[in-house]
């Protein structure tokens, strides 16, 4: 029901199409038409379009169409795709736009570029060098950090390691990791029509379980993984519950509840790293715990260089789960429901309380469980280091991927691969790692303004393009 | 609709009543079982002078002890009323603004007997003071919300623009060497943000909750980013801004006890008394603030009666950004004169919760922002006698207390019916 917003201007359009001469481009522009067989593509929405409109004048029309649709291949359906306009090519074009545009910050910013642009009118060709000199340096160390560096096949024709050819990209996997849970937590609030601002808040009650569970308890390797995952998962339900518990049974906002939660949490790490007696390490003044139990480490798969644990699997699991629950399960039907239209579910018989807590609920818990790979699949120890940034930056991965699993996948590897590659860029041209920040925001932005892409690409309008209907005003 | 809306809160609105008592007794409830037997024999101090004052006003001594049970027995007793009798709207606001003085008179009662405290007194200027300079970027923060949701849009970029506002303060301020341009171009950077919002809210549609989070990682990358690669190199030039010095106000500013605390002060305050006035009274009670509720709350009847909706909202966005960008420079101008990454830490999403706690009305943020300010400045307090508690600990005690106050007090609010959903012509 909420799942395509642009379902009803589209069925519009398709009546129209199905009267009229066939238009060109008329046929669905969602990503799924290039896989469809290639007689059905393109013509399929025209066709079933006509049925409603039923005559038998129109029958013309149709075959006519069908007709047509003969011709429009794979390649048909990719260009509509990219005339129309279509959720991934929009992605794709808010990507490159954002590339762009960081670049420009990049180039404008250095002043060795600044300098050559103030001769410009004696040596254009000096400054247009100087800018692009800026730019490549700067972006093919981050391509080199987050996803493939030449010089390592060289290297490993040289006698070098293999594995070090795959390590950007198990650097890029393992710092999305904590991203994908952090997303899925938000996803699947925004999806019962609530807006989770505190995985970060979540993320440490699921660290602070797991710290405790891995250091202070001994129990046989594998159960002890699993006792610390599972750990984590409710250390950070319980704080997810908190809060739809409050506004189930008051009204409390959620939005003022979880910001505040994400305060009160934060001061609470602080106290029980500053506290020996609760998580500090022995003899240190650092607010640091003590690393974790060998055992209860998530182990990796292939050895140390590529670091993809099975911390990665576990949120790639835990995406699959969140599918399943909202695409298959009748529990997921009713947060589908209780998001789009809360007065329409308890109309139909649903307990909005009881969704809105359930929600929060497994939303802290996959925010627990980012806490727990983090902990347990690369730092071993809670820090403020490994607390980094995964609650807020979980809001940006769940717009981006707009509220869907595969699509908080997707994000968080992009936002995964700008965070790996940007310390590596950093150290190899001092462009300052917060570009990265700025990229991702341009991002989300102009994902989130379909109508702006378009303008600027000269994209025709499209149906049901954009992130409408994800998050709704305070009274939603 | 409005039928099923109403069937929809009939059940939270019949548990209000106890809910608001039951929290009242367990207020009253800390304030004797906590600060009151846990105090220590002896009076707790109140100085009402600053060190080297004209006119002294003299101490009060008040016994710890006794006051605070009277204190907790008067918050519950407030509860129990509460639970029994129906009582008039101002009668249940100033329950509520009650049990909280009664609160935190009882925890100063407390704090200021222990051994720790080594006599210190309690200064109320002085705290005073700290709680309207902690309070100055919230409540102009809150503000800017105000006159954004009041006319539908729905503004989380307050964080950004306090940001910004900082950044482009100090930066101007230091570059050029006059801090009223640093002030004017604080304020614009605070209002171009408001104008990004209401562009990319009103003509390209997008998600008002996901524009403003996404506004704020945006600022946040860009100030961080200049901030290393420009204004670390050069920090004399670019983050090395002096402040705005305090100005007295004549005859008001001599006022024993007042005058230091409300009219001895940057011009930041002043800015913000006169911006609380403006858009409280814009709002309510003038044809202006008529148009901005009317075109919040139901923009397409605003549109048949001839109020141009988008032009409003637009404008109201811009103006509502450069008080922001005010609340952003005084956090470098006005107190630090330097620039640091982050800097604005989360004032911004306060000061979204100080507006929504206020229930969208100027006074109400006003008042919600004055208790964050207020906590801010008892926190340092706290600190500054080395009360036996965490810092931390202490830390956690506003936000803890607003979950309270939310969930206890204010529970369901009600946002202008219109916000947050784009306007489009029929």
């Amino acid at each position: 029901m909420s799942d395509d917003p642009g379902g009803v201007p589209a069925g519009s359009g398709q009546d129209q199409g199905g009267t009229e001469n066939p238009r060109p481009g008329d046929g669905p522009a969602s990503p799924a038409s290039p896989a469809d067989p290639a007689g059905s593509a393109g013509a399929g929405g025209d066709a079933a379009a006509s049925g409603p409109a039923g005559s038998a004048d129109d029958q013309g029309d149709a075959s006519a169409e069908r007709g047509l649709g003969r011709f429009r291949g794979l390649d048909r359906a990719i260009l509509d795709a990219i005339i129309h306009g279509s959720p991934t090519v929009v992605t794709i074009l808010a990507v490159i736009s954002a590339l762009v545009l960081g670049a420009l910050i990049i180039a404008f910013s250095d002043t060795a570029v600044l300098h050559a642009w103030a001769s410009f009118f004696s040596a254009p060709g000096a400054a247009i060098s100087a800018a692009w000199q800026s730019i490549a340096s700067a972006y093919s160390a981050l391509f080199e950090g987050a996803i493939f560096n030449p010089h390592t096949v060289a290297a490993a024709f040289h006698g070098g390691s293999v594995g070090a050819i795959f390590y950007p990209l198990s650097e890029t996997a393992s710092e999305a990791t904590p991203l994908v849970l952090t997303g899925l937590s938000v996803a699947l609030a925004f999806r019962a029509g609530l807006f989770n601002i505190g995985a970060a808040s979540q993320w440490i009650g699921g660290a602070i379980v797991v710290t405790y569970l891995g250091f202070a308890v001994s129990l046989p390797p594998v159960i002890h993984v699993i006792v610390c995952l599972a750990g984590g998962f409710a250390g950070g339900a319980v704080m997810g519950w908190l809060v739809g518990d409050l506004k189930a049974r008051t009204g409390a906002h959620e939005v003022i509840v979880t910001i505040m939660l994400n305060y009160i949490m934060y001061d609470l790490l602080s106290y029980v790293l500053d506290t020996p007696k609760a998580l500090q390490l022995p003899h240190q003044a650092n607010l640091i715990s003590p690393n974790i139990a060998a055992d209860a480490q998530l182990p990796h798969v292939g050895g140390p260089p590529p670091q993809v644990g099975v911390g990665f699997l576990v949120a790639l699991a835990a995406a699959a789960g969140m599918w399943w629950l909202l695409e298959r399960s009748t529990t997921g039907f009713e947060f589908r429901t209780v998001g789009a239209n809360p007065s329409a579910a308890r109309t139909a018989g649903m307990s909005v309380q009881k969704t809105w807590i359930l929600a929060m609920l497994l939303a802290g818990g996959l925010a627990g469980l980012s806490g727990a790979v983090t902990i347990q699949g690369s730092f071993y120890s809670l820090n403020f280091q490994s607390y980094g940034t995964y609650g807020i930056d979980g809001i940006t991965v769940a717009l981006l991927g707009r509220a869907r699993p595969a699509g908080v996948v997707l994000a968080a590897l992009l936002f995964g691969a700008l965070n790996a590659g940007g310390p590596v860029m950093e150290a190899a041209t001092s462009v300052p790692i917060d570009i990265a920040e700025v990229i991702e925001g341009l991002i989300v932005l102009f994902v989130a303004a379909p109508p702006l892409i378009r303008a600027v690409f000269r994209l025709r309008e499209a149906r049901g393009s954009g992130m409408e209907a994800i998050a709704k005003g305070w009274n939603g | 609709m409005t039928a099923i809306v109403a069937a929809v809160r009939a059940p939270i609105v019949a548990n209000r009543r106890l809910i608001a008592a039951v929290t009242f007794v367990a207020f009253g409830l800390i304030d004797i079982l906590i600060f009151g037997l846990f105090s220590h024999k002896g009076d707790a101090t109140f100085a009402f002078s600053l060190f080297g004052a004209k006119v002294t006003v003299p101490s009060l001594h008040v016994p710890a002890r006794p006051v605070t049970y009277a204190l907790g027995i008067a918050s519950v007793l407030i509860g129990v009323a509460r639970a029994t009798v129906t009582e008039s709207k101002l009668l249940k606001r100033l329950s509520i603004a009650a049990v909280l003085l009664f609160f935190v008179l009882a925890m100063l009662l407390w704090s200021d007997t222990g051994s720790w405290a080594d006599g210190i007194p309690i200064n109320v200027i002085t705290l005073m003071q700290g709680t309207l300079a902690a309070s100055i970027p919230l409540i102009l923060g809150a503000l800017a919300g105000c006159m954004g949701e009041r006319s539908g849009v729905i503004n989380i970029a307050i964080e950004g623009q306090l940001l910004l506002g900082a950044f482009t303060a100090a930066v101007v301020a230091s570059a050029v060497g006059v801090l009223w341009l640093g002030l004017l171009s604080g304020s614009l950077a605070g209002g171009l943000i408001g104008a990004m919002l209401a562009l990319f809210a009103i003509r390209f549609l997008v998600d008002q909750i996901i524009l403003g989070v996404v506004i704020n990682l945006l600022i946040s990358g860009l100030t961080g980013y200049l901030y290393d690669r420009l204004l670390v190199p050069d920090a004399n030039t670019y983050n090395n801004a002096s402040t705005f010095s305090t100005v007295k106000i004549p005859v008001l500013g001599d006022i024993p006890v007042i005058g230091p605390i409300f009219f001895d002060s940057t011009i930041f305050l002043y800015i913000t008394y006169a911006a609380i006035i403006l858009v409280q009274v814009g709002l309510f009670s003038t044809r202006w603030g008529l148009r901005v509720r009317a075109v919040g709350e139901h923009p397409s009847a605003a549109d048949t009666v001839g109020i141009n909706v988008l032009g409003i909202r637009y404008r109201n966005l811009i103006l509502g950004g450069m008080l922001a960008g005010i609340g952003g420079a005084y956090l470098t101008i006005g107190s630090v004169g330097t620039f640091s990454k982050d800097m604005s830490s989360g004032l911004g999403y306060i000061a979204l919760a100080a507006m929504i706690f206020g229930r969208w009305t100027p006074l109400g943020a006003t008042l919600a922002a004055l208790l964050f300010g207020f906590t801010t400045a008892l926190g340092s307090f706290l600190g500054s006698i080395t009360v036996p508690i965490s810092p931390f600990i202490l830390g956690m005690a506003p936000y803890v207390a607003t979950i309270i106050a939310v969930a206890g007090l204010v529970g369901r609010v009600r946002a202008p019916a219109a916000d947050g959903k784009p306007y489009l012509r029929e």
